[in-house]
């Protein structure tokens, strides 16, 4: 069985309907890549998983936990949220650490407000978490004293501190310099190998290729294509897809 | 002779003073509330607090002193203040304190809104409450951009408890300007500027190491 199950997901702002529908199943370990023009409702999608935004209509479930049933019809509550989101990890296309926060106090935050263990356990498994992204010697800088790699690295391993059963990434490069990319996909492939759960938007094509065992290309609202990387890509099926991966190549 | 106006000044300044921090003390909290406020959903109280800050901030602190204090003698004959320097103070600094709110009101409304959204939805989806998103991540950010607007309107209000000589308050430099009257000399009223002077300073150096203390991170 699936981990991952997204039903029919919806959602308006306003008049406008953003998402149309979206059918998403994934299983542990996998690494879901999502792709597609811009515009047509990613982030939207990992914002409404993550229930940064409230879907109109739909079913989201993690193995058996219900995260989203737009039957339950009932507004979720402060509390609800926060324990519907305790299943998935978010990790932003601009960081958005907290500045007055050390590299090793951004990770350790969330663990110490929820009581994870004592504050030497804690801290000695996030000095672990920021070792295996690559920042044992920066577990005291301030967010502004780092690269905009390392604070990704250091976004992933306070993500990486709740052990999410499903970690989603937003464009976690696009905010980079091209040289800076290549750590980011590195950690992220590493998280791949040791069998994370992974949903991660992206347009570095190249990477999701290497590194999904499933992609979905999202355009206008709905899943137009998806499949393994073999199919999405050397063997699309989908017009705007072909389209898609055409304007690419042109480039 | 110094020492008679040194110990007149120094009555005048002691009112001032007062004028300063009774101004801080309403006007910090009553700020807070009208900025959450104007920040909040109700449309109606965004209105009125709208044109009450654009009011406010668009007339001298002067004209709002007389208003207060005169107003309702005026508009219902019925001076609410009394005839005593109680009452004076009192509408003094429901002047000041109005006056004061509205500014502060909208420096901390620039502070909230400037921490970016995502410090928020970062603090979310790490699962933490609403009040330790604001204690944690949000309180420290806002302190930061706002102490350095905090500074310049704390050392303006310095300079306005002056104003409330107009109805009769009698702060330091009323005390410096009437030994013009008594004794002839003018000296006394410029002599004010050294206090005015010395407790700007102070404020200048404080200020200055609270930033000093925040500089290690950057928003
Ligand atoms: N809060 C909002 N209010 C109104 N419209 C929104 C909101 N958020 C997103 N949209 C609209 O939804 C559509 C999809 O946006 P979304 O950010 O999900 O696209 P995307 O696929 O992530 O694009 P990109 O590749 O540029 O990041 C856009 O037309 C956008 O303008
Ligand atoms: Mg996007």
């Amino acid at each position: 069985m699936s981990l991952l199950e997204v039903k029919n997901l919806k959602k308006s702002f306003g008049r406008i309907e953003v998402l149309k529908g979206i059918n998403v199943s994934l299983n542990e370990g996998e690494t879901l890549s999502i792709i597609g023009p811009s515009g047509g409702g990613k982030t939207t999608f990992l914002r409404c998983c993550n229930l940064l935004e409230i879907p109109t209509e739909g079913k989201i479930t993690v193995g058996d936990h219900l995260i989203y049933y737009s039957n339950d019809g009932e507004k979720l509550s402060d509390d609800e949220l926060r324990e519907r989101r305790r299943h998935f990890g978010l990790v932003f296309q601009n960081f958005n650490l907290f500045p007055q926060y050390t590299a090793l106090q951004n990770v350790a935050l969330a663990p110490t407000l929820q009581k994870m263990g004592t504050p030497d356990e804690i801290e000695d498994r996030c000095i672990g978490i920021l070792a295996r992204v690559g920042l044992s010697d920066r577990l005291n800088n301030y967010p502004h004293q780092l690269s905009g790699g390392q604070q990704q690295r250091v976004a992933i391993a306070r993500a990486l501190a709740l052990s999410p059963e499903i970690l989603f990434f937003d464009e976690p490069t696009s905010a980079l310099d091209p040289e800076l990319t290549g750590e980011v996909l590195k950690v992220i492939r590493q998280l791949a190998e040791e069998k994370t759960t992974m949903v991660i938007v992206t347009h570095e094509m190249s990477f999701a290729r290497q590194v999904s065992t499933k992609v979905c290309f999202i355009a206008d609202g709905v899943v137009a294509e998806e499949g393994t990387p073999e199919k999405v890509f050397d063997h699309p099926e989908n017009e705007r897809m072909i389209a898609f991966l055409g304007k690419l190549n042109a480039r | 002779m110094f020492q008679t106006v040194i110990a007149a000044l120094n009555q005048g300044f002691v009112k001032s003073l007062e004028v300063f921090y009774l101004t801080l003390l309403g006007a910090i909290p009553l700020g807070l509330i009208i900025s959450l406020g104007a920040m909040g959903k109700l449309k109606l109280l965004k209105g009125i607090i709208k044109v009450l800050v654009w009011v406010i901030r668009g007339t001298p602190l002067m004209l709002q002193l007389l208003v207060i204090y005169y107003g309702p003698g005026l508009i219902f004959g019925n001076n609410i203040w009394g005839s005593g320097s109680d009452g004076r103070f009192t509408a003094a600094m429901i002047a000041f304190i109005l006056n004061y709110a509205c500014y502060f009101s909208e420096i901390f409304r620039g502070g909230i809104e400037g921490v970016p959204k995502g410090q928020q939805e970062a603090g979310e989806v790490l699962g933490l409450t609403k009040s330790q998103i604001f204690f944690k991540i949000t309180l420290l950010q806002v302190i930061k951009r706002i102490i350095p607007p905090m500074g310049n309107e704390i050392i303006t209000l310095v300079k306005d408890t002056s104003l409330v000589r107009v109805i009769a308050v009698y702060e330091i430099m009323w005390e410096g300007q009437a030994f013009i009257k008594s004794d002839g000399i003018i000296w006394p009223l410029f002599f004010t500027g050294v206090f005015y002077l010395l407790f700007n300073g102070l404020l200048t150096l404080l200020f200055g190491w609270l930033e000093k203390k925040l500089d290690y991170f950057k928003v």
